[in-house]
């Protein structure tokens, strides 16, 4: 046994008792981006025993200025975040249990993923998957630590079921259209900051010190010099929808499923089809082969270029379509192309 | 009137009277948003009856969506 948790270990309120705990827990990061990849790392590092990390894209290299586990390498290859960040994350600690998941988190699946977990974070992109996680959690009853960040803004707060409100009260009535995705762009210290947030309340809760956690919805903008913290507690609902007294867990119903997403801050659309699919890539590129345009391919995913678009199809039967926002443009070229 | 916002001393213009006069100042008025004045936490109903006054503290918080 080396001593590689031993700075952890001095550390008194996680001592050798604490790092014991953490080692037997099963944490679950929904989103392998900016966020997913720090708090990814920051868990892999502290000796979490199991980490389930799941995500739906690929490398590109506007993701290498704030990703902190991909390389040039990576964008390169196209590979999708969630085995380059397996690679990486194994390199770092060998010791721990990885489980790397390509994949659109849909509401069957998170349910699934969510019973065998102590704990979930978020590090989505956007608030349709955000909700179905706070839905989720609570059915279920693990805590979740919703993070988010655009430009040098950033937020974060610490969700325990039967004990804190959930995202649904603090959100309120307010229409979900209201919760658009940012294109502002991002820094990388926002991203750091709410890892930061996210993490150390994870360890709070992974070594069960629940008196410690911060109990305050956060706010910071690093460039504005900007600092906030509210306590929210007054903000729980006695008849919210979704951790209630007579709560429907209305983001778990398939109605309120879409099938197409505009993908955040990029001129892409995904498309998901209706039933699930295993896609015979190599069969595809013959096909695709004859129709003109570049066809590439790795084990997990092809990507098609005809321009002014560019497909790329997962194995799970996902596209993103890119060159277009435009959702009905992007269901024509899928169709044109993937029948 | 001078206010605290976050922290921040400011002072704001005379027609910004109401919490929710402070959310389009800001032009956070369409975001989803928790403001607390003076340790109260609001409700988004009472952003629009809630009158401010001089020196006030007000902490505003607007949910993002970004990862
Ligand atoms: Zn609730």
């Amino acid at each position: 046994m080396n001593n590689r948790y031993s700075r952890q270990e001095l550390f008194s309120p996680i001592g050798k008792g604490g790092q014991e705990r953490i080692f037997n827990k099963h944490v679950l990061i929904i989103g392998a981006g900016a966020l997913g990849s720090g708090c990814a790392e920051a868990l892999v590092r502290a000796g979490i025993g199991k980490l389930t990390i799941v995500d739906r894209d690929y490398v590109e290299w506007s993701n290498l200025q704030r990703q902190q586990l991909y390389s040039e390498e990576d964008a390169k290859n196209r590979l999708p975040k969630v085995i380059a960040a397996k690679n990486r994350l194994l390199a770092i600690n060998s010791s721990v249990a990885i489980e790397a998941i390509i994949a659109d988190a849909s509401v069957l699946e998170l349910e699934d993923w969510a019973k065998k977990v102590n704990l979930m974070i978020d590090a989505t992109d956007n608030f349709e998957t955000r909700m179905i996680l706070n839905d989720v959690s609570q059915k279920v009853g693990i805590p979740w630590i919703y993070g988010a960040c655009v430009g040098s803004y950033g937020i974060s707060y610490t969700i325990i079921p039967e004990k804190t409100p959930c995202l649904s009260c603090l959100v309120e009535t307010v229409p979900l259209g209201g919760l658009t995705c940012d294109t502002a762009g991002i820094i990388s210290p926002a991203v750091n900051m709410v890892v930061s947030y996210q993490m150390s309340e994870a360890l709070k809760i992974l070594v069960g010190d629940l008196d410690s956690l911060r109990n305050k919805l956060v706010s910071f903008d690093l460039w504005k010099n900007q600092y906030s913290a509210i306590q929210v507690d007054k903000l729980k609902k006695v008849d919210c929808p979704s951790c209630g007294k007579e709560r429907s867990y209305p983001f778990l119903s398939f109605e309120n499923q879409t099938k197409t997403a505009v993908l955040c801050g990029r001129d892409s659309v995904q498309i998901r089809p209706s039933s699930q699919t295993v896609r015979d890539l190599e069969a595809l590129e013959q096909l695709l082969a004859k129709q003109g345009g570049t066809v590439q391919r790795n084990p997990y995913l092809l990507s098609y270029s005809a321009p002014p678009h560019r497909l790329v199809v997962f194995k799970d039967g996902r596209v993103l379509v890119h060159g277009t926002k435009d959702i009905s443009e992007a269901k024509a070229v899928y169709h044109r192309y993937l029948g | 009137m001078n206010v605290l916002l976050n922290g921040e001393s400011i002072q704001l213009p005379e027609h910004v009277v109401l919490v929710s006069d402070v959310l389009k100042h800001y032009e956070i008025h369409d975001k989803v948003v928790v403001v607390e004045v003076n340790g109260e936490i609001l409700t988004s109903v009472e952003h629009q009856s809630t009158r401010l006054s001089d020196k006030d503290k007000i902490e505003i918080v607007h949910f993002v969506g970004g990862g």
